[in-house]
């Protein structure tokens, strides 16, 4: 039998296995329960005791991209037959569909506001992080700590501020006020994961470059920003998660034509009290983009959180 | 193809001098070594040539154009680094064709050159591959084609052997002096090893401190050291080294070590105070009878040579003599020098005493 310290043994890795199955289904029932509910009917979601078996519905999504009108019996019987599915399930509660609703503009809104900050946030971290690394520049270590400062308290902290200084600058309500929100609130987190990540790329990869005839911006952008991608692809999930999920400026400064999708899903009210699979299944289509991303960039993601851990 | 000429070049890094102003040439299609122990300067040297750095003062030549100020993309230099620097995200071929490419050559021609290369280094069979799994050696051979493709007018090399292990730079070191003899270009070398200088090199510029040494060609350098530095740093085992504080006359070619007389090479000036005889092992001959008497404390047995370790009235000395010599440790035996290959020094100052010898080897100072 062979005996190795390093490599655990077929019974620890079962245990160990068996764990980390377990935390995860427990972490995941949350987001079953409302990937589930968003396939139910608004009567099987708040029955009780809960129903764990049901038949699915897509009355959930159907409610959350219309808006419907209640009518008279009397003139549902005079409408010609139902053109589409959609039309098929609210009628079949007395309704028809008035017009689409405003969760689609929304939804648009959180792509712009949340691609775009993390975009903007990655662009000049990167600049700024290459800058820190490879030139002398003065006093560096007490920019370097004033970036970071800005982390130092609750961004909400400065809501007010921030809230007086936008209405003045007419900043408020639109996509480009909260991207530069977004995007100030990263950057410092951007830059110094990316300066980590520079510092680790040995600069003879640049001189190479240098030498092979290439100018100083060539070198950064052909060979530099490469050799950075893991360090990018993590800090870019790790900025598109904050600038997604952020709730507390979106309510406090957007309203109608830059408001993302968090601080909407929660106002959405059915006839006669809140339309649970309709929030559920917009929180179950909030949820997909990030979590596509991340599984794009996942192998990035694992390999940037523990590099620079062992020196190779 | 073309000469390089060092002028006055000084780099100061803060209060820290690197270099200190240097001066020499290097001939077109030289070998050439700069070479001195670590943190001399010599690298810095290198860089400031290749354009990597800037000096704080002085000029650079390069086939006779002023290049100090310029980005290393406008001097036309190759560089080879210690850690090869290939770019780990391309292939060999990318590799290789990278400085063509910036240069705008057409697609068909860069196919063309590489090749030609890849055929010089015996590289034709990996070139399709990922840099990522190739062998030290290897990389060291694609470090170089993408060297050399672009035909520049001078090579730069910074211990481009160092990462290698011993029995292939043996190997290595043979392949790249024929490299350089098949081109012609002019080639600088930077290495701390001295047998690797001595070997391959041309010319050796002997580093230390950020100040030269001394500039000659191997032999030179090893049989008239202009410093006790150079004197001791080349050469294994080093220079033997015996104090003694005496008069030294123009014209004159004896020393009195004590009691000892000592035949020298002709001295051409005066010196007078502490000052220090340097002979070299293999010019230490054992014998029977003589009145300078040692003792022998130990033996390295070193095939075709043998080391012998000798206590004296001067300290420790070490000879090297023929394997077949018959001692033993505890021998008593009589020491001789060599008189023409003797060189004094200055102990204060650390230079050589101007003499038939070694004269003629200060001028390029």
């Amino acid at each position: 039998m062979s005996y190795s310290i390093t490599e655990p043994s077929s019974r620890q890795k079962w245990v160990a296995g068996t764990l980390v199955i377990t935390y995860a289904i427990i972490t995941m029932i949350p987001l079953l329960w409302i990937m589930m509910t968003s396939f139910k009917t608004p009567p099987d979601s708040i029955s009780y005791p809960p129903k764990v078996f049901y038949e699915p519905s897509l009355e959930g999504y159907v409610n959350l991209f219309t808006t419907r009108t209640r009518v008279s019996p009397e003139k549902l019987a005079s409408l010609p037959p139902p053109e589409n599915f959609a039309e098929e399930i609210v009628r079949n509660r007395d309704m028809v569909i008035a017009g689409p609703s405003k969760f689609g503009g929304r939804f648009l809104n959180s792509v712009i506001i949340g691609f775009g900050s993390t975009f903007l946030s990655i662009f000049l971290g990167t600049l700024a992080a290459y800058a820190f690394s490879r030139f002398k520049i003065p006093f560096a270590d007490d920019l370097l700590f004033f970036i970071l400062s800005t982390r130092m308290m609750p961004p909400i902290a400065v809501a007010i501020p921030i809230f007086l200084m936008y209405r003045q600058l007419g900043l408020s309500d639109t996509h480009l006020g909260m991207i530069l929100l977004y995007t100030a609130v990263n950057i410092s987190l951007a830059v110094w994961l990316l300066k980590g990540f520079i510092d680790e790329i040995p600069r003879e990869y640049e001189e190479a470059a240098l030498i092979d005839g290439y100018t100083r911006f060539q070198a950064f952008y052909k060979v530099v920003l490469p050799q950075a991608a893991t360090g990018i692809a993590s800090t870019a999930i790790f900025c598109l998660i904050f600038a997604w999920n952020e709730y507390a400026f979106a309510v406090l400064l957007t309203s109608g034509t830059a408001q993302t999708a968090p601080p909407f899903i929660p106002t959405i009210i059915g006839v006669g009290g809140l339309d649970w699979p309709a929030i559920a299944a917009g929180a179950t289509l909030f949820l997909l983009p990030v979590m596509i991303f991340t599984v794009m960039l996942r192998k990035h993601l694992l390999r940037g959180i523990t590099f620079g851990a062992v020196r190779k | 193809m073309a000469e390089i000429i060092i002028k006055n070049l000084r780099k100061d890094f803060g209060s820290f001098t690197a270099v200190k102003e240097s001066s020499f040439t290097i001939a077109d299609g030289e070998f050439f070594m700069l070479l001195g122990p670590s943190g001399c300067g010599k690298t810095t040297t290198l860089r400031m040539i290749a354009g990597l750095e800037l000096p704080s003062s002085g000029e650079i030549f390069l086939d006779g154009e002023e290049i100090s100020q310029r980005p290393p993309s406008q001097r036309d230099i190759a560089f080879v680094f210690q850690m090869f620097a290939l770019y780990p995200h391309m292939n060999v071929r990318r590799n290789i064709s990278y400085p063509l490419i910036s240069q705008g050559m057409k697609r068909r021609d860069v196919r063309a050159k590489v090749a030609e290369v890849a055929g010089i280094l015996g590289i034709e069979h990996m070139l399709d591959k990922p840099v990522g799994g190739l062998s030290g050696g290897d990389r060291q051979r694609v470090a170089l084609g993408r060297a050399i493709v672009r035909e520049p007018k001078a090579f730069m090399m910074d211990e481009p052997l160092g990462a290698l292990d011993a029995e292939f730079r043996e190997h290595m070191s043979e392949e790249l002096r024929a490299l350089h003899d098949r081109m012609g270009a002019t080639t600088v070398y930077v290495t701390h090893d001295q047998l690797e200088a001595m070997q391959m090199g041309d010319k050796i510029v002997v580093m230390n401190n950020a100040v030269v040494e001394q500039f000659g060609t191997p032999q030179d350098i090893y049989d008239k050291p202009a410093t006790l530095f150079v004197a001791d740093f080349i050469g294994s085992p080093s220079m033997n080294f015996l104090n003694f504080s005496g008069t030294v006359e123009k014209g004159q070619s004896v020393v009195s070590l004590g009691n000892h007389q000592v035949v020298v090479p002709e001295q051409l000036e005066n010196k007078q105070g502490e000052l220090v005889l340097g002979v070299r092992p293999e010019h230490i001959q054992l014998s029977d009878q003589g009145d300078m008497r040692a003792e022998i404390l130990a033996l390295e047995y070193l095939g075709t040579t043998q080391i012998v370790v000798l206590n004296s009235e001067y300290g420790e000395l070490k000879a090297r003599v023929d394997a077949a010599l018959p001692v033993a440790v505890g021998d008593q035996v009589a020491i001789h020098f060599r008189a023409d290959t003797i060189t004094l020094f200055d102990r204060g100052s650390g230079r050589a005493v101007r003499s038939s010898l070694n004269d003629g080897v200060f001028a390029h100072g």
